[in-house]
């Protein structure tokens, strides 16, 4: 059983004064920008975000391995189909519901939601495939969208759901379909509420391209990159564990948490190590050692106390 | 078939020999673009990937020679041997990358995959069955195991089905590519089993024909 623990509030984590009022200052300037951001939306558009303390100091992956190098399966199997076959995916007008066990459900606008306190934060991303990036995103906390919608006591689950148009999607449509859609995500409500949680809307100071997500994902810098679900039209919290795509795909080698683990090997590779992405070529060292919860175990363990982590991996 | 211009018998040689040089052209190319970076990505696992999938591209082929003659009446089978070997040195190679490339020498880590891992597991074990039938590969293994040496050589087959197996076994979501290599395999495979058959009854047909003596008696 996961033991509940309120989320902490470390005292690095209250907004300096200083950037609450920069930030006051940004949210001006953004309402301004809002519009011109709605005239021209399907191009990468400079995103404006204040610092954050979450900038893991690791060598960034390049720009080009991080939107050329990547799962979206809605747009193929092969790591380069995501960005070969994703030209025609319209990221914009876009609206994500959120629903379920809240006092306040409504819909909201990626306007809005691009006019959330954005802050630049460089996580590292470690696929379930033993291969991993350090990416600077651009988001918000999970958090923050949740408090609008105020969740009810009984909640305990946030579902997510990844939007379907096979019309957009080759992926989705034609004789051979690799996962049931719509691709679905969860994490518990503690998860979600962590601060590390992100609504990433951006990544390398501009909008997100349709390959990584567009127009908004979720990063769980903590686990595999499987639960970072792309392109979200619908969250819902609910009190029952939600069901997560490649869980369903296959249970024996993908589980709900996905923590990232390198003592619990996936059944058919170690997850031990790792590739950086985009380093080393051919002949420099580039395989490393994984960290447990990929580095974020003194922000997210807590999470996980008196579970066993080989049966909920 | 009779559209097919027949190579002269003097290129023979030469044409084998070019084989060889073409057959090892994708794995020149791959490891050059790997050195210099022009690989995207994860370069290792990319040539790595390029080393397999090369490997049962010529399994393949060498496993269609004979249907090819059989059913279209095309003579390749003095590029047969080449194939083979072609798709032997493919399967070294990408074991090697794996070594070398990918594990660093880590040998801990390569037993504990080659034990604990069944797609790594029948990976290396095509690859091991796969080091007789290219040591003896010569003329001289062919004449002195004579009838022993075609019972050896049907490993292929094996060697073939844990190959495609290897491949679909290791991809997370088994996608148009691994299944149109079980596909290939599986048709050639079949076609082993089916020769037998429709030879009998093509002889069948032959022994069938009225004979002059049988009409009378029935």
């Amino acid at each position: 059983m996961p033991i509940y623990r309120p989320p902490r509030i470390p005292a690095s984590e209250i907004t300096p004064e200083r950037c609450f009022l920069n930030r006051r200052a940004f949210i001006a300037t953004a309402a301004g920008g809002m519009l011109a951001a709605t005239a021209a939306p399907a191009l990468a558009s400079a995103l404006k975000a204040s610092e954050s303390r979450y900038k893991v100091d690791e060598k960034l992956t390049p720009e080009k391995d991080v939107t050329t190098y990547n799962n979206f399966y809605e747009f193929g199997l092969g790591k380069g189909d995501p960005a070969a076959n994703s030209a025609n995916f319209k990221p914009t007008p876009w609206t994500v519901k959120v629903d379920g066990l809240v006092g306040k459900p409504r819909e909201f606008g990626l306007e809005e939601l691009l006019a959330m306190p954005l802050e630049d934060r460089v996580y590292r991303m470690r696929c379930v495939e033993a291969w991993s990036m350090v990416i600077p995103w651009v988001g918000f906390p999970l958090a923050a969208l949740l408090d609008k919608v105020e969740p009810l006591g009984d909640a305990k689950y946030v579902a997510f759901e990844t939007v379907v148009r096979p019309e957009q999607m080759p992926g989705q449509s034609g004789y051979f379909q690799s996962l049931p859609w719509p691709y679905v995500e969860g994490l518990r409500l503690d998860e979600a509420r962590n601060p590390l949680t992100l609504l990433s809307v951006g990544v390398y100071g501009k909008t997100l391209p349709n390959q990584n997500g567009a127009p908004i994902r979720l990063v769980v810098p903590w686990k595999y990159g499987f639960k970072g679900i792309k392109s979200i039209v619908k969250i819902t919290l609910t009190d029952k564990q939600p069901p997560s795509t490649w869980n369903i795909s296959a249970p024996n080698e993908y589980g709900f948490y996905a923590n990232v683990n390198p003592e619990v090997d996936h059944p058919r590779w170690s997850q031990a190590s790792e590739n950086r992405i985009g380093e080393g070529g051919f002949f420099g060292a580039n395989r490393r050692p994984t960290l447990p919860f990929n580095g974020y175990a003194d922000e997210v363990a807590g999470l996980y106390s008196g579970m066993d982590l080989r049966a909920n991996f | 078939m009779s559209a097919l211009p027949a190579l002269p018998r003097k290129y023979h040689a030469a044409s084998i020999w070019l084989l060889y040089a073409v057959g090892l052209l994708p794995a020149v190319w791959g490891f050059w673009l790997g050195a210099t970076g022009g690989l995207p990505g994860n370069p290792v696992k990319e040539f790595e990937h390029l080393l397999g999938l090369w490997a049962l591209r010529f399994l393949v082929a060498t496993l269609a020679i004979t249907p090819l003659r059989d059913l279209f009446g095309i003579n390749w089978i003095r590029y047969r041997r080449a194939l083979g070997l072609l798709a032997f040195w493919y399967v070294l190679m990408h074991f090697l990358t794996y070594m070398v490339l990918d594990q660093y020498l880590n040998f801990a880590a390569i037993i504990d995959d080659i034990v604990r891992r069944p797609f790594i597991t029948i990976g290396m074990a095509a690859f091991v069955m796969l080091i007789p039938l290219a040591l003896t590969s010569n003329n001289w293994s062919i004449r002195r195991l004579g009838l022993r040496w075609v019972k050896l050589h049907r490993l292929v087959y094996v060697i073939a089905a844990a190959g495609v197996l290897h491949f679909a076994m290791s991809v997370k979501v088994v996608g148009l590519e691994p299944w149109t290599y079980i596909t290939l395999v599986a048709l050639l495979l079949l076609y082993r089993l089916l020769r037998p058959i429709l030879r009998n009854r093509n002889r069948g047909r032959r022994t069938d024909a009225p004979l002059p003596g049988r009409e009378r008696s029935a």
